[in-house]
Formats: structure tokens, C-alpha cells, sequence
């Protein structure tokens, strides 16, 4: 056994009694503060419950059939969406895609201008990398549990945890995508004086959109992947469906559920994916990467 | 060209040392004890890109920089729009201390006062031909339909109408290189930079697109600093050359004075590689005054090349003046002579 060299116990409880206290005092302004988040939730929500069926369907068709000008991923988005609605999981499907799409619309407003930041300063690089890392890497309950008890079970927390599970792919690919911009186009736009703002908009961004399509994209896998265990803290959902499943030990609402989490991880990969090669070909740097 | 001696020059660089390195300064004093560059790398691990290069380009000409790679041909041209920032010296251009400006002045500078073309193009890859021509008066702030209409006459001018909606990637080299030019003249700029910008096209293009630079200057009278590393190049645009060497300058003169008269060994070298029929103007070789006039005549700077073909038929060539008066005269054999005597090294 390793020798105890000190009490650790007060480490902890120190630990403890700071998250209590912050729970006591500030778990009011966490929820004020997270409160633009559930709007953005339940809006999104209601529209897509409120959506008929069929102009879902054909709407996320018509998407698929934009990115590719073929017919075969509007085929495979018409069956994996109809066997949504025909195995009875079709309001789930909507309530898991809000949860998705709320917590992609997030990430991308914090992760993009972090990204940006981590772009430009190596610094910054070196101070995030890690605290990304950790994000990616820390078991999602270890930081579900205490967003749980600041803001109570429910959607917050779970659209919370499910951010910062999906959101660092993001951001790494945005950095990427910035950096490494073609040296001899910056160099020219430095010549004719162009300013940080006219670089960063008019060339950086334009040309690192695929990579940073292809981070959304990562993004909305991750956010999917994290909903069976967001509906363990009431997220709802296809995850819930996933839950009671494995809780009363039938196999068939967990399988099927499960299968209607990969119909939705196979649309939006597929989808996102289609547009992101649609860029770099107009882009024109399809045959570099 | 070059007679305009006694004119303030346009580019003008004063003792202009640059080291890369995290402590420019301390390799700098090595250097300037008297270290070579090779010692300052092995000490401090600290690379000497310029040493201590001064040169004057006058308003109006084609100033060539000649060198191998590596030679710092690239760092130096970047000094004169401060891509990079000397370790120490003086950057004068137009009469302004280029090194004493903000990022606001410099940001200004760039985008009125010099244009550069580069050896890789540097094309906006997700811009039209057109808009890519505009670029430069975008960032300066002209409005669309101005930058349009100007970048439409440069597009013309190089000779790619038709092309405008296209991509770049569209392009062959040669064409990508005619929008850089475009783009660099569509800003009209007293002066241009070009940095190696016809290094990386084949050779026919190249002499192409020699020939229309050439062309071009004759009616627009620019300052041009042109960097290459092919002699025959410097020889054929530059209306002076100075031949760098690891970062430091060997010789800087006429295309004529450095044939006739290399300064080093390393000069000699590029001397002996090049087509001197190309490098010697007729002037410098004729028989001066006043003799029986010929059939035949070429003008004071026409080059060997020029008159060769001509002793097929004639026995003796004439030399005229700008006003057309015969000032002097010259046979195959002064040619041969003069090519044979260059031929052999440092006679």
C-alpha cells in the first residue's frame, strides 16, 4: 500500500463544503444564469414536436438531397426517419434532436471564438489544451453530479454536461483549421495590409470552414453519444427509452431505442458531412486535404 | 534608367542586418565582432539571414537581387513592406523611415504604397480570378464597384479576360501568376515587389511573362525590386543588379559591369554559366565614330544577341543613337571576340 503522507480528508471535505456552499448561495444565479440556455431548449423543442411528421421528414430529406445532388442520402434519411416514426419513437427522436441541436448551437458559440483565440496565441494554446483534455477525458458523471446539485435534475444539467462532452472536438478542430491556413495566402494578405479583422474574416475562416464543419460535425456525434446517460439526470428522450429498457430488462425498447440513436447519428453525420465536402469543393481544396 | 543619379532614391537600405533567432541582439554582437556567419550559427544557434546590405533603388528602375537559396534574397525583399523586422539598420522608402511606423502607418503603407507579388502566388483560393485581382483595393477600403471595374482593366492588360469568374485552381501557373501580377498592379503602387515570381513557371512561360513585364514597365515607369535566382533573368529585366551571397552583398552594377568585370569568385561563377551574347550590350564593344553609314543598324542597347543574326547578311552592323544618327559600327568578328574574351574566366 502507498504510505499515507497526508490527511487527505480535509482536502475533501473542503471540497465538499465549497460545492455546498456554492449550491447554497450562487445555485440561484447558476439558474438565472443558465436560463437563456433552457429557452433555447424548449423553443427548439416545441418547434420540432410541433413540426407534422411528414414535413420533418420531408424537410430533413430536401436538407440531404441539397448537400449531395444525389438520391441515395435522401434514401437513407427517409428510412432511418421512418423507422423512427414507425417504431413508436418518433416524440423521443424529436426531444433527443433538440437536446442535439441546443447543445451543437451552444458549443458552437463558445467553442469557435475559443478556437479563434487558441488560433492566435500560443499561449492560450498551451493554457486550453489541457483544460480540454479534461473535459474530453473526465468521467461524465464526476462533473454531472455537482451540475446536478446546483441546478437540480432536468434539462439544464443535462444540456450542460452534454456541452462540455461535445464541445472540445470543436474547438481543437477550429484551431486546427485556422493554423493551418495556407502560409503563403496569409503572407499575402499581410502584404496588402490587410488588418487581423479583414484576415480572420475574409480568409482565415472561408478557408478553415471545412475543418471547422468537420469539428461541428464530431460535435453532434459526441452530443448524441452523451444522451443516454443525459436522460439518466431527466433529459427524456430516446436515452430514457434506452433506460427503462435496461431497467426492466426489456430488450427490445433498448435495442430499438439504441437502433433510433444510431438512425439519428447516421442523418446528421451524413448530412453535416455531405455539406463539409460540398465546401471544400467550391473552396477548391478538395484535392489538398 | 539609371542616369538618375543625382534623384533621392526610392528604396533606399542602410546596413540592414537580420538575425532569426530568440536573441537577435547577442548574436548581433558576435557578428559585429567579427564572427563569420557560420561561427554565429555554431555559438549561438542563430541564423544570419542579412549582413549588414546597403543599396540605394532609384525611382523608376528594375532593381534585381540575384542570389542563390538560401542566399537571403527572400528575407531581403520582405524587409522593404516589414514582413520582417530587421535586427538593425535603416529602412528609407520614398523618403519615410519604414521602421518608425505603428501597425496603423504600416497597414497603410502596405496597402498604398507597395505591392508585392510572390513566388507561390499567394491566391485567395476561394475568390473569383476577379475578386482576387480586387483584393488589394478591398482591404484598402474602395468600394465594389469601383475595385471591380479597376480590377476588370488590369485583368485585361495581363491578358486573361474571360477568366474572371474563374478560380483560381482553374488556372495553369502561368495564368495564376498573371492574377498576382494583376493584383499587385491593380493597386498602383510607385512600387513592386517580386519575389522570385516567375521561379516557379516553365521556363517558356517564364520568358513570357519576362517579356510582358518587360512591355509593361516601359509604359508604367515603376520601381521594381524583382528577386530571382536565375541569372539569364536578372540579366534580361534588371536595369541593375546586386548579386547577394549568404545574406551579405558581393556586387551591385549594371548587367553589363558585372559580366565584364565580377567582382569575386562567386560572382564569376554565375558569369561563366550565362549566355553572354545576352549580357553585352553592342555599345560597350562597338568601334566608335563616325564612319560610312550601314545597311543594317540596331539601336545603343541592343545586346550581341541582337545583331548576330544581322552579319549573316551584312559584314558590318551600325550603332544609332535614340535620334537615329550613327554613333558607331561593328563586325562578327568584334562580336566573337568579345564573347570569346568573356568566355574565358576573369581575363
Amino acid at each position: 500500500m502507498f504510505p499515507e503522507l497526508i490527511d487527505t480528508r480535509p482536502l475533501r471535505r473542503a471540497v465538499d463544503d465549497g460545492l455546498n456552499w456554492v449550491v447554497r448561495n450562487w445555485g440561484d444565479r447558476f439558474e438565472a444564469a443558465a436560463h437563456p440556455l433552457l429557452l433555447l431548449l424548449k423553443w427548439i423543442e416545441g418547434l420540432l414536436v410541433a413540426t407534422p411528421w411528414w414535413l420533418m421528414i420531408a424537410i430533413l430529406t430536401g436538407i440531404a438531397w441539397l448537400a449531395t445532388r444525389r438520391w441515395q442520402l435522401p434514401l437513407v434519411v427517409l428510412v432511418s426517419m421512418l423507422f423512427l416514426g414507425v417504431m413508436g419513437l418518433w416524440g423521443d427522436a424529436m426531444s433527443t434532436m433538440a437536446l442535439m441541436i441546443s447543445a451543437t448551437l451552444t458549443a458552437i458559440i463558445f467553442a469557435i471564438p475559443v478556437g479563434v483565440w487558441m488560433s492566435r496565441s500560443a499561449w492560450v494554446r498551451q493554457a486550453m489544451t489541457p483544460i480540454l483534455d479534461l473535459m474530453q477525458t473526465l468521467p461524465s458523471f464526476v462533473y454531472l453530479i455537482p451540475t446536478v446539485m446546483i441546478f437540480g435534475p432536468g434539462k439544464i444539467p443535462a444540456l450542460i454536461a452534454t456541452i462540455v462532452y461535445a464541445a472540445p472536438p470543436l474547438v481543437r478542430l477550429t484551431d486546427l483549421g485556422l493554423r493551418t491556413v495556407d502560409p503563403a495566402v496569409m503572407e499575402a494578405s499581410r502584404a496588402f495590409g490587410a488588418s487581423t479583422s479583414q484576415r480572420l474574416f475574409g480568409i482565415q475562416i472561408p478557408l478553415a470552414l471545412p475543418t471547422i464543419l468537420a469539428g461541428i460535425n464530431q460535435t453532434t456525434m459526441m452530443a448524441l453519444a452523451m444522451v443516454v446517460i443525459a436522460s439518466m439526470i431527466g433529459a427524456g428522450g430516446l436515452g430514457y427509452q434506452v433506460l427503462q429498457g435496461i431497467g426492466r430488462l426489456e430488450v427490445s425498447r433498448g435495442l430499438f431505442a439504441g437502433l433510433g440513436i444510431v438512425a439519428l447519428a447516421i442523418v446528421f453525420d451524413r448530412v453535416t458531412q455531405a455539406f463539409g465536402r460540398r465546401l471544400q469543393e467550391r473552396i477548391g481544396l478538395a484535392e489538398q486535404r | 534608367m539609371t542616369e538618375n543619379n543625382e534623384k533621392t532614391p526610392a528604396i533606399s537600405m542602410r546596413a540592414v542586418t537580420k538575425i532569426f533567432g530568440n536573441n537577435e541582439q547577442e548574436a548581433l554582437a558576435l557578428l559585429r565582432s567579427g564572427k563569420s556567419k557560420s561561427e554565429v550559427l555554431a555559438e549561438t544557434g542563430h541564423v544570419v539571414g542579412l549582413d549588414d546590405v546597403s543599396l540605394d533603388v532609384m525611382p523608376g528602375e528594375i532593381f534585381v537581387v540575384m542570389g542563390l537559396s538560401g542566399s537571403g534574397k527572400s528575407t531581403l525583399i520582405r524587409h522593404v513592406n516589414r514582413l520582417i523586422d530587421p535586427t538593425s539598420g535603416e529602412i528609407i522608402v520614398g523618403g519615410t523611415d519604414v521602421l518608425k511606423m505603428n501597425m496603423r502607418e504600416l497597414r497603410e503603407y502596405r496597402r498604398t504604397r507597395v505591392a508585392m507579388v510572390f513566388q507561390k502566388f499567394g491566391l485567395l483560393p476561394h475568390r473569383s480570378v476577379i475578386d482576387n485581382v480586387a483584393y488589394g483595393l478591398e482591404v484598402r477600403g474602395v468600394d465594389r464597384e469601383e475595385r471591380l471595374k479597376t480590377a476588370q482593366k488590369w485583368i485585361e492588360t495581363v491578358g486573361l479576360s474571360g477568366y474572371e469568374k474563374s478560380r483560381p485552381r482553374q488556372l495553369s501557373g502561368g495564368q495564376q501568376q498573371r492574377v498576382g501580377l494583376a493584383r499587385a498592379l491593380a493597386l498602383d503602387t510607385e512600387i513592386l515587389l517580386m519575389d522570385e515570381a516567375f521561379s516557379a513557371l516553365d521556363p517558356l512561360i517564364r520568358t513570357g511573362m519576362q517579356d510582358q513585364l518587360i512591355e509593361l514597365q516601359k509604359s508604367l515607369g515603376k520601381t521594381i525590386l524583382f528577386i530571382t535566382h536565375d541569372f539569364d533573368e536578372a540579366l534580361k529585366v534588371g536595369d541593375r543588379i546586386a548579386v547577394l551571397k549568404d545574406g551579405a552583398l558581393q556586387q551591385i552594377g549594371r548587367p553589363e559591369e558585372i559580366v565584364l568585370s565580377p567582382a569575386n569568385e562567386h560572382v564569376e561563377e554565375f558569369v561563366q554559366a550565362v549566355n553572354k551574347a545576352r549580357a553585352i550590350k553592342v555599345h560597350s564593344i562597338m568601334e566608335k565614330g563616325d564612319h560610312e553609314p550601314c545597311d543594317q543598324a540596331v539601336p545603343m542597347d541592343a545586346r550581341c544577341e541582337d545583331v548576330l543574326p544581322l552579319f549573316a547578311e551584312n559584314a558590318w552592323v551600325g550603332v544609332v543613337d535614340a535620334e537615329g544618327n550613327q554613333v558607331g559600327r561593328l563586325t562578327a568578328k568584334q562580336v566573337i571576340r568579345a564573347l570569346a574574351r568573356h568566355a574565358a574566366p576573369a581575363s
